[in-house]
């Protein structure tokens, strides 16, 4: 195997001191981002760029790898600990993970993250190191009809999962779609439901969303429900470390979430959101304790956290053979390899393979250093929840401001902040999921796009929704997942019946 | 005791000016904000950076700050600076082609004639590639099928009222099709229309020549032609004047100053932006970010300006982004 050889000698690159050096401050910077939420990693590596100008390409293209590595792992910290998601795409370990960490299991939860990260990147590194050439060929076949019916069954998915009821799932999705139209519309550059605020023309920005329905909804509901029954917090029960039994239960889940999140991530519109939602949703699905859900299911944690990390490796692979940057922060590493004359795109692996495959190397070494630097992190975290109720919340409020004023400061932004921070805490209170208000925020918009696009292109025939392969076949999985509930209800009626 | 500090710090000032031999003191001690009217990592914003860079390295300011303010393609910026930054001559922001059409499209309240032209520094050419199995094979084909059926034809390019899309439209324009009846299909973005083109989902895209010159070195997309008036130096590719469609066209980057200011900080900016331009620092820039070096200042700019803006006008109109 050729490839082999080219990581092993792209592996002496990345293994000098002073690039494993690079490694480790990308990563530090990395975790320490993604915990606070607003600040990703795209905006790091953008402020990082001019910094290291004078360093060598391997060196900073290096530390912006573990950067992107850290933040994708650092999001998951706060959202597991305080329901406060970095990013959109730790929304999903949020669900599960905090329940976990409100139940004293923390550290497993925490535990379960990193090493399912360390496992679903280890995989999604291995897959960009021998897959890439020919799954971008495939990637590149995904039309806009292929991606509409994507969203289709996540939308599907999500909607059927979350929440006691469908109707209220969709209710929740619905508001979000409603929410995904404010703003510039991508194809006509026509604005809709922006009122004349040119702050809402470019649309609603998906973290001041999601901090404001998890972190400070959460903090006013149980401010409101402080004088009616306390809630009982348990920094820590039982071990701080995963049992026996977690390992079981996460093994399979980190796989799967692997083999959402590597693929899908490497589709030029794939995203982190749709995987790590798909993987929730199928954890759920295939629990052996489905009672468990909602309660804090230690698989709900280690699926999603691994589709996310997998996702990440994913969007490399368009980057460095086409040139694709399909994230904020590939777009970044994009520019950083502008910065000394490199284009990425199909000749970058004849041109420059020392520094392509010194790359994909210190991909591996930046996943363990990850796992080292976090797990010993895990007690020292965990002590966050013992700190007081009103304490913690106090902190999360100006913690949750801080970050959406850092990444946006303006009174607009911090306004919208508080008015889904009020309809979080009324979600709460009568019970409605919150996901799919983030999930038809992010998905919403882009669906529509496709679907426009796909007739655009069709010259508005529908058919071609059901002409292409991809599309038709994702069109009957998200038919099957709609109908399937309704039908295995059918037939358990129908066998209690007949017995 | 104020008056001494002040006429100390003058001396200060002439002292340095007379050891550093620099002509103009007032640059040199400036403590420039140059204001990108996007988030971090887009065109502008680089543009801001590398500026900001080679003034440092240049020594050409005494000091020099980048703020990002996104939105609306620049607008929230653009009415943050025309309010925020009246009458001070130290600020400037970057902007370019895309806001004038930005503009018309978002209806915006503060237009570009409420600011002061300093220079275009930069530009882009735009390429229309397709991909390589197409039976187009230069600008007479691709001509004639848009004269058989124009929405037959689909774009793809970036967002909706940006250069692609008038270049699309002025293509059409210029081969005689219907320009009102373009079938431009927006990406955000270079790389997402670029999956688009090498999926052949599309007859042809249109992006920056930096952004498909892989994939056209590679085989993977054909080139049609360039929209410069000369040929890029070293690139085997036609122009389309030289096929015979009259349609030149660049993404040009540019420099503004708030309005208000006086002609003697006019003049210094315009001095700064001249030896910014000269400098070695500058001109490594552009070679590592492949722009080409567009630089016109002053009146010139802003005539040029003018008829750029009518130009984006006209041509949004005729495809019925603005309304008339």
């Amino acid at each position: 195997m050729e490839a082999f050889s080219l990581l092993g000698q792209g592996m002496l690159v990345a293994l000098q001191p002073m690039n494993l050096l690079f490694a480790l401050v990308g990563v530090f910077l990395g975790t320490a981002v993604g915990v606070l939420p607003g600040i990703g990693p795209a905006l790091t590596v953008a402020l990082l760029l001019p910094v290291t100008y004078k360093l060598d390409p391997a060196g900073s293209l290096i530390m912006f790898a573990g950067i992107y590595y850290g933040g994708m792992y650092g999001g998951s910290t706060t959202a597991i600990l305080i329901n406060t998601p970095g990013e959109s795409a730790s929304m999903a370990t949020a669900l599960e993970g905090n329940k976990m960490a409100k139940a004293g299991r923390g550290g497993p939860a925490l535990a379960t993250a990193a090493i399912g990260s360390f496992v679903a990147g280890t995989v999604a590194t291995l897959g960009l190191t021998f897959l890439a050439p020919w799954l971008v060929e495939i990637a590149v076949k995904f039309g806009p009809e292929d991606y509409f019916a994507l969203m289709c069954v996540a939308f599907i998915t999500v909607s059927a999962t979350f929440g006691d009821s469908p109707i209220r799932g969709l209710t929740s999705l619905f508001i979000g779609l409603t929410l995904g139209l404010v703003g510039i519309d991508k194809l006509t550059g026509q604005a809709r439901l922006a009122f004349g605020v040119p702050e809402l023309l470019d649309g609603v920005e998906v973290t001041t969303l999601a901090v404001g329905l998890f972190a400070i909804g959460e903090a006013l509901y149980v401010a409101s429900r402080r004088h009616h029954t306390e809630e009982k917090l348990e920094a820590i029960r039982g071990s701080l470390w995963m049992t026996r039994q977690d390992w079981k239960r996460s093994w399979a889940p980190w796989l799967r979430g692997t083999l959402f999140g590597f693929p899908i991530g490497a589709l030029p519109a794939g995203g982190a959101e749709i995987p790590t939602f798909l993987s929730y949703s199928t954890e759920r699905r295939l629990c052996k304790y489905p009672e468990e859900f909602g309660k804090g299911a230690i698989e709900g944690v280690a699926g999603p956290e691994a589709a996310n990390n997998a996702s990440a490796a994913g969007t490399l692979v368009p980057l460095l053979t086409l040139g694709l940057p399909t994230s904020a922060t590939a777009a970044m590493m994009l520019a950083g390899f502008q910065q000394y004359g490199l284009n990425p795109g199909p000749l970058l692996f004849a041109e420059k393979p020392d520094l392509v495959w010194g790359l994909i190397a210190s991909l591996f070494i930046a996943n363990t250093m990850l796992l080292l630097l976090n797990l010993p992190l895990v007690g020292l975290w965990v002590k966050l929840l013992s700190i007081p109720q009103p304490w913690l919340y106090a902190g999360i409020l100006v913690f949750a401001t801080m970050g959406t004023i850092a990444a946006k400061p303006s009174v607009i932004e911090l306004s919208m902040l508080a008015v889904f921070g009020v309809m979080g805490f009324m979600m709460r209170r009568f019970d409605f999921p919150i996901a799919p208000v983030v999930v038809g925020l992010i998905l919403g918009p882009v669906a529509e796009v496709q679907l426009r696009r796909a007739m655009q292109i069709s010259l508005g025939d529908p058919m071609v929704l059901l002409e292409s392969p991809i599309s038709a076949t994702l069109l009957g999985v998200a038919l099957i997942a709609l109908v399937a509930p309704f039908v295995l209800r059918g037939l358990g009626r129908f066998k209690a019946s007949g017995d | 005791m104020r008056s001494l500090t002040q006429s100390l710090f003058v001396t200060a000032l002439f002292a340095a000016a007379l050891t550093t031999g620099l002509a103009s003191p007032a640059a040199a001690q400036m403590e420039l904000k140059i204001m990108a009217p996007a988030a971090p990592g887009g065109g502008w914003d680089q543009t801001a950076r590398s500026m900001q860079q080679a003034l440092n390295a240049e020594k050409l300011v005494k000091s020099s700050q980048v703020i990002n303010v996104a939105g609306a393609g620049g607008a929230v910026g653009l009415a943050q600076f025309i309010n925020g930054a009246k009458g001070d001559g130290n600020q400037i922001m970057v902007n370019g082609f895309v806001m004038v059409g930005a503009l018309l499209l978002n209806k915006s309240p503060v237009t570009l004639d409420q600011v002061t032209p300093i220079a275009r520094l930069t530009e882009e050419i735009e390429i229309v590639v397709v991909p390589a199995n197409s039976p187009i094979k230069n600008a007479k084909d691709l001509a004639a099928a848009l004269k058989e059926n124009v929405a037959r034809v689909t774009w793809a390019g970036g967002s909706a009222g940006g250069v692609d899309q008038i270049t699309a439209a002025l293509f059409a324009q210029a081969v005689g099709a219907d320009a009102s009846k373009v079938n431009y299909v927006a990406f955000s973005g270079g790389g997402e229309s670029l999956a688009a083109i090498l999926g052949g989902k599309v007859t042809a895209g249109i992006s920056g020549w930096s952004e498909y010159e892989g994939q056209v070195k590679a085989g993977k997309l054909r080139a049609i032609g360039v929209t410069s008036e000369q040929r890029i130096p070293g690139v085997d590719i036609p122009t389309f004047k030289e096929q015979g469609v009259d349609l030149v066209i660049a993404n040009w980057r540019s420099v503004m100053a708030p309005p208000g200011i006086s002609a003697e900080q006019k003049k210094n900016l315009i001095e700064l932006m001249d030896k910014l331009t000269k400098s070695a620092a500058w001109k490594e820039q552009l070679k590592q970010k492949g722009w080409d070096d567009a630089y016109i200042s002053g009146d010139a700019f802003g005539a040029f300006l003018k008829k750029e803006i009518a130009r984006v006008n006209d041509v949004l109109k005729s495809v019925g982004l603005v309304k008339s």
